[in-house]
């Protein structure tokens, strides 16, 4: 019995489906220093893409462990505008995760658009702004923002565009996306709703032969309804979303922003 | 006692040395608190039970029965509170059997108290015991290493310090029933709004010489929001791959089928559900 439980079990072959390495404990008086210089300050954030709008949304609670740092901290972001109160931006950036390195990296990306402007007198488009802001998650590739950062507004065409990042700067162009604590929960929701995932059309086949349900660009209305709904759903489960839900709708005729109460328990 | 069953401790320390964590359990991170007043005490605790950041139940029960008389509300892990409590309430009412009397809350005390001792803290109860007995009104807390304190109103749970702070701005000797009841309310409450492990209602029990009254849903600051669209599905848009339709008669062939005299209703609140 006890060869079978010591340190270096018999191993004939395939035994644990797990890395069976030894965990070697630190020597004797051995003290670790550690450095921790992430919070995860909870929330949740969100970006529907339409035909020719993009919403932007996030709660506005701001948490550290158990306790609620601030019932009113927003994680919308516009960007690039010519003055302070950003009156005439066209992007919006979204930040979840840690807190103060979204504040970070919402001041870089949007310093870096400004000088765009002036260096071109014109202002950046998404897709440039997007591509740069992967560049700056990537320039600290080893020492992370600790955040998962979503980029909105309106392509050259002027349909909606979302871009999501990851906390190192791989990103991509979607339809869709859910970011932060409660991202698990919202995702399937909006792969439902949004892209008709694991819909068919009624009666229109047997077995395989069933015809997906087709995709059709939602409007405005419904995109909003749909973004309080996924936040009422997310507050009821996840306790670091809640307080105040803050919305950007961008279209050609600028940002709008709309705030909207949440459950506060 | 009948004991625990440790016959996987050797596999699952082997399995956690190789760094296979251990299984989550559901905590109920909780504010609960007790409270005398001339006549009686109250204790109160919210609803909320979770598991890590997700709401395992919105709507969960933290208010235990040890005895008529004696009354338990519990933080820490749900499976423990619910078990220890009712261990000891099965013992004190034998207890109260064999000696002829009614059982007092200090044998209450003294019992969970024992009991989680000799576990060393490994039950995570954490316990607000309250009750009225011959020998007067009582109110305890015990922690989950076996500690217990004595005091006119108590808090527990990752709720406390919210709790805690309503008693030590509002509270005062010489309470009513009514005052003692809104004073223990508030700090629910206050647990509730500033406490992500507390949430949903507020429970509250006022335990008299004469009877125990239990309000399930004394307060309901939480109604969820209705929702702004229908998410009703049309008939046939889940895909059905194959289909095999068992006729009632033939069920005998794959199952054994006992008819009942009458449906029993089910007992507990009913679950909340989508319209």
């Amino acid at each position: 019995m006890a060869a079978m439980f010591s340190q270096n079990p018999l191993m004939n072959g395939p035994n644990y489906s797990f890395n069976d390495a030894p965990r070697t404990a630190a020597p004797e008086g051995a003290r670790q220093h550690r450095f921790d210089p992430y919070t995860d300050n909870g929330g949740s954030t969100l970006a529907i893409a339409g035909a020719d709008f993009t919403i932007m949304a996030g709660d506005t609670r701001l948490t550290s462990g158990y306790s609620i740092n601030s019932r009113y901290h927003p994680k919308l972001f516009k960007i690039g505008g010519t003055t302070a109160d950003q009156k005439d931006a066209t992007i919006v950036l979204s930040v979840v995760g840690f807190a103060a390195d979204g504040e970070a990296l919402k001041e870089r990306l949007d310093a870096i658009c400004k000088m765009y402007r002036y260096r071109h007198g014109k202002p950046m488009s998404v897709k440039a702004c997007a591509q740069r802001l992967s560049t700056i998650l990537y320039q600290k590739r080893f020492f992370p923002y600790y955040v998962y950062a979503i980029l909105g507004g309106l392509d050259e065409e002027g349909k909606g565009a979302v871009y999501s990042y990851d906390p190192v700067g791989s990103y991509e162009r979607e339809q869709c996306r859910a970011g932060g604590a409660a991202a698990s929960l919202i995702m399937p929701f909006l792969d439902n709703q949004v892209n008709f995932k694991n819909q068919y059309e009624p009666g229109s086949g047997v077995g395989h032969a069933l015809q997906e349900r087709e995709r059709k660009p939602l409007t405005r209305s419904e995109g909003e309804v749909l973004v309080k709904d996924a936040f009422d759903g997310a507050v009821e489960r996840h306790i670091e979303v809640g307080d105040g839900l803050q919305m950007m709708v961008i279209t050609k005729d600028g940002i709008e922003e709309v705030l909207l109460p949440l459950k506060k328990d | 006692m009948p004991g625990f069953d440790f016959s996987n401790y050797n596999r699952n320390a082997a399995l956690h040395a190789r760094g296979v964590p251990l299984p989550k359990a559901t905590s109920t991170g909780t504010t609960i608190v007790g409270c005398i007043y001339d006549g009686g005490v109250v204790i109160a605790a919210d609803t909320r039970a979770t598991s890590g950041p997700i709401v395992a139940d919105k709507n969960c029960e933290k208010l235990h029965f040890i005895a008529p008389n004696i009354w338990c509300a519990g933080a820490g892990t749900a499976a423990d509170t619910e078990f220890t409590t009712a261990l000891i309430s099965s013992q004190l009412e034998l207890h109260s059997l064999s000696t002829g009397r009614k059982p007092r809350v200090v044998t209450c005390m003294t019992m969970l108290k024992q009991h989680l001792f000799r576990y060393q803290g490994h039950i995570g109860a954490y316990l607000v015991v309250a009750g009225v007995d011959p020998t007067g009104t009582h109110l305890f807390t015990v922690h989950a290493h076996g500690s217990t304190d004595k005091l006119p109103y108590v808090t527990m749970g990752s709720g406390s310090l919210a709790a805690m702070s309503v008693f030590e701005t509002q509270w005062k000797p010489q309470l009513n029933k009514e005052e003692a009841m809104k004073l223990c309310s508030q700090a629910i409450e206050a647990g509730i709004w500033n406490d992500l492990g507390s949430g949903s209602n507020v429970d509250l029990a006022v335990i008299t010489p004469e009877k125990t009254t239990l309000h399930r849903g004394f307060v309901k600051p939480n109604e969820r929001t209705q929702k702004l669209k229908s998410y009703k599905f049309k008939r046939g848009t889940t895909a059905v791959l194959n289909e095999k339709v068992i006729k009632k008669e033939e069920m005998g062939n794959y199952i054994s089928v006992v008819e009942l005299a009458e449906e029993t209703p089910a007992s507990g609140d009913k679950m909340e559900v989508d319209t």
